[in-house]
């Protein structure tokens, strides 16, 4: 069996509400030790999927196991080896940092003497020791984040699920957060499965990215692979005068995938584009060619997403639904 | 049965209970004034046979309408963790549903003594006298009975419905009808008899008749009767209200 390489095995897993199908027969593993992302807009079926991942809704058709335990099946062994930040604040409010992490402590069974070892551990590890005995109401959106984190680990899971971690959070504090994401995996080897409408999140933080859109999967793989699919990077030339010569000579070089001419501009596609520069400067002198200016053009995974589904994350639309989300949890308060 | 999670939802209940004054005052407001209100104005006008004056049969009457009001708004509680999330946080731990709902139970009960003894201890401000030797004997295991049936129907009525506004609606539409036809403000034989059957079907009328025979010695049925109905709706409610919360919350 794959169980001791994969953390995580989705088959064909399906969910319906009513006539509508929000996940769509997904299949994928995650390894061990692995940071694995969930790329897509809002409503693509990201959450849905973690809901039923982590046995919070059921599945309509297909399977899954966590850790080798089946989510349908084995409901309880799964919950025992899972940790989970929601998307949505899930603190008591009128309880401490501390009293929340305790209690989440005893609701995994854990006794008296490993609780308070393994509190101070996270306390210590998301810095908020100094702030343990301060009511939730008197946190800060990013300290609530840290706690929340800090208390899906707690019970030394397995695999963490976290669906949205940095929703709602300003630049610098998500910055932080990223960092403490890594450091659990890379550090802690805290198997990672994490969902977001942020493209430099799951960018910058994920060893692979799947992107989901409409409830299916359309790409899976690592960033580099997934930016290198639609044709690596594309370096702008502008010029002056004739380069028909040195556009066949660049047509011919092994490590140019591709060229392009129009007006005054040539487009190359290459690999590593920042170190074919010199080489094509070079040729330009030997052929002759003025270069006017040079464009490093490196594709983002925007780009990618935009290849794979003809459209783009809208960060605009992203960005209203998380207003309306901070305007509804200052409302709540 | 995780004792655990039962553990811990009671101590969640009772620490949000004591560290809120403004929750503590707000569940004895109606309470003192329906006290202060019916007990005065109808002391001098009414005698009640068998009891004596007014203040001494409406005085364990208010005791159980302040559980029975605290009990069943105490499933806002749910509603209120689902809508912050803190309810998907209990759900995903590996804890039976029935533990979680036990514990609710378990809380709720033990919380809404508190405002009730409170109200108690302000009637004897107002000229009520226990005359009995050992109120206590009996007041508790009724006032925890009575609380443990209204909090799990708080708990089956969240069950139901996602939003404050309707659910302060439908709680408002049960418990005034309880608490007229309970015996607590005035006795059931007053209504016409179909209308007294009503109220031999509900679980506060023998609530309230035990906590009148704990404090005045006087009841209407025979105190066991009393223990043994409330306690047979508790049973009854505690499974319903089980099977409501395993319903919606899987």
């Amino acid at each position: 069996m794959d169980n001791q390489k994969h953390a995580i095995s989705v088959r064909g897993l399906t969910k319906k509400f009513g006539s509508f199908t929000a996940v769509n027969g997904i299949s994928f593993e995650v390894k061990n030790g692995e940071l694995f992302g969930f790329l897509g807009p809002n409503g693509a079926g990201k959450t849905t999927t973690i809901k039923m991942l982590t046995t919070l809704l059921q599945k309509t058709v297909g399977s899954a196991r966590i850790g080798g335990h089946d989510i349908s099946t084995q409901q309880n062994e799964v919950r025992k080896g899972i940790g989970i930040v929601f998307q949505d604040p899930s603190l008591d409010d009128k309880l401490t940092g501390r009293e929340n992490l305790d209690f989440h402590g005893m609701l995994y069974g854990m006794p008296r003497a490993e609780r308070y070892r393994r509190i101070d551990q996270i306390l210590d590890l998301i810095e908020l020791r100094d702030k343990q005995d301060v009511l939730i109401e008197n946190y800060s959106g990013g300290m609530k984040r840290r706690l929340e984190i800090g208390r899906g680990l707690l019970h030394e899971p397995e695999v963490l699920f976290l669906d949205e971690p940095t929703i709602g959070l300003d630049a610098q504090t998500r910055r932080k957060i990223w960092d403490y994401i890594r450091k659990l995996n890379k550090e802690h080897h805290i198997t990672i499965m994490l969902t977001t409408h942020y493209i430099e999140e799951a960018d910058y933080l994920c060893d692979r990215v799947a992107f989901v859109d409409h409830g299916k999967i359309v790409a899976l793989n690592t960033p580099n692979a997934l930016k290198d699919s639609i044709g690596g990077d594309v370096i702008s030339l502008e010029f002056s005068g004739n380069a028909d010569a040195m556009g066949k000579r660049l047509k011919t070089a092994q490590w140019v995938k591709g060229v392009t001419m129009h007006d005054s501009y040539m487009d190359l596609s290459v690999r590593n584009g920042e170190q074919r520069i010199p080489e094509v400067m070079a040729i330009a002198a030997k052929e002759g060619v003025k270069i006017l200016s040079v464009n490093l053009h490196k594709p983002s995974l925007e780009d990618v997403f935009i290849h794979y589904t003809g459209k783009a994350i809208r960060e605009e639309e992203a960005g209203s639904a998380d207003r309306m989300r901070l305007a509804m949890r200052s409302r709540n308060r | 049965m995780d004792v655990n999670a039962i553990y811990v939802l009671w101590l969640r209940e009772v620490k949000r209970f004591l560290r809120s004054k403004a929750r503590i005052i707000g569940t004895i407001i109606m309470p003192v004034f329906f006290l202060l209100g019916l007990g005065f104005g109808f002391n001098s006008l009414v005698k009640i046979p068998g009891v004596g004056n007014y203040i001494q049969y409406i005085v364990p009457g208010i005791v159980g309408m302040t559980i029975l009001f605290v009990g069943v708004f105490s499933g806002f509680q749910v509603i209120w963790d689902r809508q912050f999330g803190f309810l998907k946080e209990i759900m995903v731990t590996p804890n039976s549903r029935i533990s979680i709902t036990l514990g609710r139970i378990a809380g709720g009960a033990t919380t809404a003594m508190i405002p009730s003894l409170l109200v108690l201890l302000l009637s004897l401000g107002i000229g009520f006298a226990p005359t009995v030797s050992l109120p206590l004997l009996y007041l508790i295991p009724f006032l925890i009975l009575i609380g443990v049936c209204f909090i799990s129907l708080g708990l089956i009525i969240s069950s139901f419905v996602n939003d404050p506004q309707a659910f302060s609606a439908i709680v408002n539409f049960f418990t005034f009808p309880l608490l007229f036809l309970s015996g607590a403000i005035f006795p059931l034989g007053v209504f016409p008899s179909s209308v007294q059957y009503v109220g031999y079907f509900n679980p506060l009328t023998y609530g309230v008749d035990g906590v009148r025979y704990a404090l005045t010695g006087a009841s209407a049925n025979p105190v066991l009767l009393d223990l043994l109905a409330i306690f047979v709706a508790s049973v009854l409610l505690v499974a319903l209200a089980a099977y409501a919360t395993k319903r919606s919350e899987s």
